[in-house]
């Protein structure tokens, strides 16, 4: 009996003892998980404090630059297409020797849950000043299959003509493009774009503009000074193969477009209607669809320009006009390969047809076919070669060569070597 | 402008489609987003495991496609970068922007391994966010599912009950796979290994492989001969058991490193589809236990 008691005492002791040990612990623990509560809540604000920063909104920044070098056999200042309406656009090949190109800045960034915004500006190496190249919003949460963009845009004219050149496969641009857009067509307006709810890809958009640039000029008018309606059709053929295949037409009226003929310097206007058709197809190629090591890129465009109104010689001094009108097209086809990692090869030839231009003060005998030089019928042609080198996505290095007969009588022999790099946040490229 | 009336008509008139249609930007997404969908969904993914998916074109087919998406899985940090805000500013569809429950990018659920400390694009093409191949350990496919099943369920109510059952159901096969992978996987622990790119830094993570040499000199750029000298001479003082290129990579610098050094080559499929057995992302992880644990036998 007495020995049951005192073990039943000796048992209360210790788990007295033992759960006094354990209340130690569970208190030590507690506090240790208050404290570590505590840290957490400092951190995260912390971390709430960062997100709070304007700087966190910063929108994404990015620089392209380029330089070339040229060696041309003929002055690029005597450049000009044989059989073409002078576009007084930027088409001339860089200046021989070394030339920096333009420097190009980027900023995206989304505005809102509704809209997108890009400001592309080129900086001129010429000190002549920052041209805005692209500036539009666009919209992102419009549904089945409809965006808007506004603002100034690279117009949906054929297809390499809303490529930025930093993407261009060859150094220059090809001579459809220059002979028909000026170089490149920017647009200050409206796009509309709706794509169809099929597997097969179709767009069907829209684009009403001012119209300022060539083959526009405009004077100041209410309205759209240009319109173009396009539509593309794109799919897959296996895993491997990529195709896009687009139709445009592009209207302007340009109320006296002015340009300089280089071979007489006497200045000629145009009144009148333009209208462009464009046709353009691209398929690319890669073994499995994986570009890595092996890829291949066709692509080609057909352009057709009716051009129907008045030009006037020499508004300044004769001023003597008349019916002016003509039926113009050109195209051309260019193949890239990338042979292996890193390094691309690439041909191109561009075509031209002056066809048919009727000069009401020519067949009237008012004036000599000699007062338009520039206009006289002619073929212009050029080859173009390439081999690119492009350690990573975001250099590339260029060796071009070019037999270019742009100049009637006088064949050009190009070879530029180039460097395109691009700095900090780096953007998709279209297909 | 009547046509372009008639055109809005036409297509506000097409008939919603059955399915969810879930585009992917990835194979292992997509096969996940059927494991959870069943014949709910409809899915398809943008890149094939023969693909590398840094670098896709925005093609036509694919602006097509995420036109119709009500939801967008893909991998994030940055593994698309170039290609899929393309693809969604293209589209017209505003339900699978960032930001809406259409979208998700699926390394926001699973903490990223080799975030940098500082950026800078010297170091080639690295990821500021961290590693995007987030899908070659197991238990980061459970978190993306856990996330995944509810966002079917929000985005297609009438089927929730479905989604979120189908849901528990493969968390509790996958767990079960997990348990049996890890088993398979235990001698490979410590096992030193040399990659192609660093794609499957979770994969050596789950695995507890040691990574001991990169065939690309930096993430994204090419290997070059006289980085593949170097990790010749590397293996000569301490060889590496096995080196490791994916279903996209150019096998000829494994292959290259291989003969050199006499270390086994091994093709791991990159992700579901990469290989024969990889039909689904249980095969793909059965596949890949059974390539890495093959040299050691």
């Amino acid at each position: 009996m007495f020995r049951k008691k005192w073990c039943a005492a000796a048992l209360a002791v210790t788990a007295c003892s033992a759960h006094a040990q354990q209340s130690d612990e569970v208190k030590r623990l507690e506090e240790r998980v208050q404290q570590l509560e505590q840290r957490v809540q400092e951190s995260q604000a912390q971390a709430a404090a960062r997100q709070q920063s304007e700087s966190a909104f910063n929108p994404a920044v990015s620089a392209t630059l380029n330089g070339v070098y040229a060696n041309l056999k003929q002055n690029p200042d005597s450049y000009r297409i044989n059989g073409f309406v002078p576009t007084m656009g930027d088409v001339a090949p860089p200046p021989r020797g070394f030339s920096l190109g333009e420097s190009e800045l980027g900023i995206a960034a989304n505005v809102d849950h509704l809209f997108r915004g890009t400001l592309i500006a080129a900086i001129q190496p010429d000190g002549t000043g920052v041209d805005v190249e692209e500036a539009y919003i666009q919209t992102l949460a419009l549904s089945h299959g409809f965006s808007v963009k506004a603002g100034r845009f690279f117009s949906a004219v054929g297809y390499q003509n809303q490529v930025h050149a930093h993407a261009w496969d060859f150094t220059d641009a090809p001579l459809v493009m220059k002979a028909f857009l000026g170089g490149q067509l920017k647009e200050d307006g409206v796009q509309v774009k709706w794509i169809a709810p099929t597997d097969l890809y179709l767009d069907i958009g829209a684009e009403f503009g001012r119209g300022a640039q060539f083959p526009g000029a405009t004077a100041g008018k209410n309205g759209a000074g240009s319109v173009n309606a396009f539509t593309n059709l794109g799919g897959d053929i296996g895993a491997g193969m990529a195709w896009q295949a687009g139709l445009s037409y592009y209207q302007t009226s340009p109320d006296d477009r002015t340009y300089d003929d280089p071979l007489s310097a006497t200045a000629n206007s145009f009144t009148g209607s333009s209208k462009l058709w464009a046709l353009s197809g691209v398929l690319k190629w890669a073994p499995n669809g994986n570009n890595t090591v092996n890829n291949f890129k066709v692509q080609g465009e057909y352009f057709r320009r009716k051009e129907d109104g008045d030009l006037t010689f020499d508004p300044a001094g004769a001023a003597l006009a008349d019916a002016y009108k003509s039926a113009q097209s050109g195209w051309y086809a260019q193949a890239v390969y990338q042979f292996m990692p890193k390094w691309r090869v690439g041909y191109r030839y561009d075509e031209l047809s002056s066809g048919t231009t009727t000069i009401g003060l020519v067949d009237s005998g008012a004036l000599a076919p000699a007062s338009f030089p520039i206009l006289a019928e002619y073929k212009p042609t050029r080859h173009t070669a390439m081999l690119d080198w492009s350690p990573s996505e975001f250099s590339r290095v260029r060796l071009q060569f070019a037999r270019d007969y742009s100049r009637q009588g006088e064949p050009d022999n190009q070879v530029f070597l180039q460097y395109i790099v691009s700095l900090g946040a780096h953007g998709a490229h279209r297909f | 402008m009547r046509w372009l009336f008639l055109l809005c008509t036409f297509a506000l008139s097409l008939p919603a489609a059955a399915a969810i249609n879930v585009f992917a930007c990835e194979p292992e997404w997509a096969a996940l987003a059927q494991e959870l969908g069943g014949d709910k969904v409809s899915t398809i993914s943008a890149t094939t495991a023969f693909q590398d998916p840094h670098h896709i074109e925005a093609r036509p087919s694919l602006i097509a496609r995420i036109r119709s998406a009500d939801l967008v899985v893909c991998s994030g940090s940055e593994l698309e970068i170039g290609w899929l805000p393309l693809l969604l500013t293209q589209s017209g569809n505003g339900r699978v922007q960032p930001g809406s429950p259409g979208y998700i990018e699926a390394s926001q659920y699973v903490a990223k391994l080799e975030v940098p400390r500082a950026i800078d694009r010297s170091m080639g093409d690295v990821h500021p966010g961290g590693n995007p191949h987030i899908h070659t350990d197991p238990r980061n496919i459970a978190k993306v599912a856990a996330v995944l099943a509810e966002r079917l369920a929000q985005i297609d109510g009438a089927n929730a009950a479905t989604y979120r059952s189908r849901g528990q159901a493969f968390e509790q096969r996958w767990k079960e796979a997990i348990a049996r992978w890890e088993q398979q996987a235990a001698r490979l622990r410590g096992v030193p290994l040399v990659e192609h790119h660093k794609g499957f830094t979770y994969l050596v993570n789950w695995l507890g492989m040691r990574d001991v040499g990169d065939l690309e000199p930096k993430p994204g750029i090419p290997p070059t001969t006289s980085h593949l000298a170097q990790l010749v001479d590397q293996m000569k003082q301490a060889p590496a058991k096995m080196i490791v290129y994916s279903s996209y990579d150019d096998p000829k610098a494994a292959q290259f490193l291989s003969q050199r050094t006499g270390i086994p080559s091994v093709m791991l499929p990159f992700t579901v589809g990469g290989s024969d057995k990889a039909k689904d992302l249980f095969g793909y992880f059965d596949d890949v236990i059974a390539r890495l644990t093959g040299p050691l036998q």
